[in-house]
């Protein structure tokens, strides 16, 4: 038997590395699952403030989330770039979604020194603590799904991102809507349904 | 790298020790879990017999108790991270993709990389002593015994972060298992038709899959209380202890059964061999182990039953513990049924699959015990539980690995282990288990916590810990035997065929051991017992009709093992760069290993 067909032989007819993808999102559903449980079995429980009433800009994070939004678009329009071998839309749509990722980041950062300046630490109280360790979490996966991005971007750029290469493409799509979907879920969470501390 | 008819076997291919660094072939990276896994098995029994020794009489000052503490955390831990869940991954690692009919793992850089997190996980762990500063908090590490108020030295950071650094191994190698499973199985390989070790394992790595991030999360509070003086496990913040409790339990009970599946799948394995039968009802078999991975994640609370979680929750939970014994006790009756009317062959693997059958039940009867709330209330942090746990993860889990290693040994290294030495272990690791659990459950029962380093000689229970030390320094002997024996066998052991046991998988249809590339055609089964079919499976050629591609290795992943567990080394010392330093390592291996031409 050849090399080809022994390489190329999966007993689902799926790449295998999208089967290895989809556990690996599973086991970050459960992550992500327990830090947002954690928020939520503690919020309203601090005893001292500042107080997500007191200290979350919704105006400001609805911006970043419609940012963060719309890099999924582009993730889209980047794989059927790739997909179709269109070479310039490629890098176009990978840039657009790095830079868009970049900007939620960007936001963030200002938003977590704000709160530090207006007194919420980590060590402040249980919402400082649950809050600065979900988000950042969120954050740090943001961060290597920009690093992912920029490295799929100079491998276009180089010529080495062919729709050969597509599944590439698709699996870092898949970590950055997972991405997207969660945070989607933790700004309904902790910005939208924000619920007073126990009378 | 062309193998061709002179391909030597994967042993022999080249012994350098560069070529075992790099080494990317399952076989390898199994024996390399395998005798790293032993070698902390023997650290942990160890320090087994010291706290035996401490309990030997009443009122013993053999050794303090604080480093009682050091000891019993470290016993669990150890047991439980570096030698159970690393063994069972020793026979994943060699056996699944043989079983499937498959060349190797879905991903083999990222199964090198899993071992060497491991390996330097479990050391990372085990340097605490050298500081004198080993974990002291139990193997569950309770908050808030482990806050920095209460635990200020670095003996906490060693633990919390050493499990991290272990659960990235786990969670690792479940990506690459499963994708293999699904993906890699040989033509014909139905689900449905794959041995039930493989879909045992298959269950197991979902569980980890799904556990490992609860407790990851857990440990990152944790370590950010200590650290940055978070509030997640302050009560003086408003922070509730039990969050822990939850979250540590919630990957706790699932964790149980990552350790006894594999080996119900083992036994599986072992039974119908030597019963010249196949295995008995082989669907039920498979659903109650899915059955009992999932049930598994709704029963933590039965740890907790006495932080007085109020009725509706001791009921639902008391009831879900319960109910679980049903597909257990499925498996059971199984398993006797296999054995029912067959040829039965008392080989040394199979004296452990029966004795994992009647301790393993001895267990599962103390634990439907106390998952009854009013019961588990008297039963709580007593020896009775001891006497529960050991029944399960040694008489069950260990005794069924133990089989497990007699069974497979002549596949991985094409000599079987001496039969009478084999006995003689198997004697002794069962009189010296049951003399040293058994008299537990009394103790317990007379009033003898846990984890207090000594007891005073009015509680009357002298003699039975007296008992219990004896059959503990037996059971330790006995690993001795199996020590002597594999040294024994390397010299002196019989040649194993393909198939020295007349066993039914696929494993069995090559030479022992394994050539380098596995199967010298790709294997098509057309039953599920394909060595005990007429026409089966296709034959398989001694020598490949053409020549196989065989993946070159990589040192990639071991650089990123090192750069990850640098990095919590970093956090350990409090220093900044080293953890920079030890991330820019990983981050270039990472990439280095994504670009490198890797072909599989």
């Amino acid at each position: 038997m050849s090399t080809a067909a022994i390489g190329h032989y999966t007993s689902t007819g799926q790449d295998t590395r999208k089967i290895a993808f989809w556990t690996f999102i599973g086991s970050e559903c459960m992550l992500f699952g327990t830090l947002i449980a954690t928020y939520l079995s503690y919020e309203g429980k601090s005893v001292v403030g500042p107080t997500p009433q007191e200290i979350l800009n919704i105006p400001l994070t609805s911006v970043s989330t419609f940012v963060l939004l719309m890099s999924s678009l582009a993730m889209v329009l980047a794989l059927a770039a790739v997909m179709r071998g269109d070479t310039r839309y490629s890098k176009v749509w990978l840039a657009t979604t790095a830079v868009l990722g970049a900007v939620f980041l960007v936001f963030q950062a200002f938003e977590f020194t704000q709160f530090v300046d207006e007194g919420l630490k980590i060590s402040t109280n249980l919402f400082g603590s649950t809050f600065f360790v979900l988000t950042g979490c969120h954050g740090l996966h943001v961060l290597v799904g920009v690093i992912w991005l920029a490295t799929l971007l100079i491998m276009s750029a180089r010529g080495k991102l062919g729709p050969e290469k597509a599944m590439n493409v698709e699996i870092a799509g898949l970590y950055w809507h997972f991405v997207d979907v969660v945070w989607i879920v933790i700004f309904t969470v902790v910005y939208l349904i924000q619920r007073g501390p126990a009378a | 790298m062309e193998a061709t008819a002179a391909t030597p076997d994967s042993l022999e291919s080249s012994s350098r020790l560069w070529s075992w660094i790099t080494t990317t072939d399952h076989k390898r990276i199994g024996i390399l879990y395998g005798a790293t896994a032993f070698v902390f098995l023997l650290i942990g029994g160890l320090e087994a017999m010291l706290i035996r020794w401490q309990l030997m009489k009443p009122d013993n000052d053999f050794v303090s108790a604080e480093t009682f503490n050091e000891l019993f955390t470290m016993h669990g831990t150890t047991m439980i991270f570096l030698a159970l869940m690393p063994l069972s991954a020793a026979f994943f690692n060699f056996i699944i993709p043989l079983q499937i009919g498959a060349r190797d793992v879905a991903f083999p850089r990222l199964n090198a990389f899993s071992y060497w997190v491991f390996l330097l996980g479990g050391l990372f762990l085990n340097a605490s002593f050298l500081f004198g500063a080993a974990p002291d908090a139990g193997w569950f590490g309770y908050a808030n015994l482990t806050s920095i108020q209460y635990s200020p030295g670095v003996n906490i950071d060693f633990w919390a972060m050493g499990l991290q650094i272990l659960g990235i191994a786990s969670l690792a190698a479940a990506f690459n298992f499963i994708a293999t499973i699904i993906n890699m199985r040989a033509p014909g390989m139905k689900l449905m038709r794959m041995p039930v070790f493989t879909w045992m394992a298959f269950i197991t790595q979902f569980i980890i899959v799904t556990a490992f991030p609860v407790i990851t999360v857990a440990l990152v509070f944790l370590m950010f209380d200590r650290m940055f003086g978070a509030n997640f496990y302050n009560p003086n913040a408003g922070g509730d202890l039990l969050l822990w409790q939850h979250l540590f339990w919630l990957f706790g009970h699932p964790e149980v059964y990552i350790l006894i599946l594999p080996t119900m799948g083992m036994v599986s394995e072992i039974l119908p061999t030597f019963s010249r039968k196949p295995l008995f009802g082989y669907p039920v078999i498979v659903y109650s182990g899915i059955l009992i991975g999932t049930i598994g994640w709704g029963v933590w609370s039965h740890h907790m039953f006495a932080s007085g979680m109020g009725a509706a929750a001791d009921t639902y939970f008391g009831a879900a513990s319960m109910l679980i014994a049903i597909p257990t006790g499925v498996k059971i009756f199984n398993w006797i049924a296999t054995m029912w009317g067959g040829k039965i062959r008392f080989t040394t693997p199979m004296l452990f699959s029966i004795a994992f059958i009647m301790l393993f039940t001895i267990g599962g009867i103390s634990g439907v015990m106390h998952a009854s709330p009013p019961t588990d209330l008297q039963q709580t942090d007593t020896y009775f539980v001891v006497a529960h746990l050991h029944y399960v993860l040694f008489g069950g889990a260990f005794m069924g690995i133990f089989g497990a290693i007699y069974y497979w040994w002549p596949k991985v290294f094409g000599r079987l282990l001496n039969e009478r030495l084999g006995k003689l272990h198997f004697w002794l690791a069962f009189i010296g288990l049951n003399v040293t659990f058994f008299p537990m459950h009394l103790i317990g029962m007379l009033g003898m916590p846990r984890r207090v380093y000594t007891y005073s000689a009015e509680l009357g229970v002298g003699g039975m810990n007296l008992a219990a030390t004896i059959g503990a320094l037996t059971l330790g002997f006995s690993t001795l035997v199996l020590v002597y024996n594999i040294w024994h066998t390397a010299a002196k052991g019989e040649k194993a065929g393909k198939n020295p046991w007349g066993a039914a998988t696929l494993e069995w249809a090559m030479s022992s051991p394994p050539p380098v590339y596995n199967f010298s055609v790709i294997p098509e089964v057309t039953s599920r017992l394909p060595l005990w079919t007429v026409g089966g499976m296709n034959e398989i050629p001694d020598v490949p009709p053409e020549p196989i591609h065989v993946p070159g290795g990589s040192y990639w992943p071991v650089l990123a093992a090192l750069g990850l567990v640098g990095f919590f080394t970093g956090a350990l010392m409090h220093s900044l760069w080293v953890a920079l330093a030890a991330a820019a390592v990983l981050v270039v291996s990472v990439f280095k290993w994504a670009f490198e031409p890797f072909e599989m």
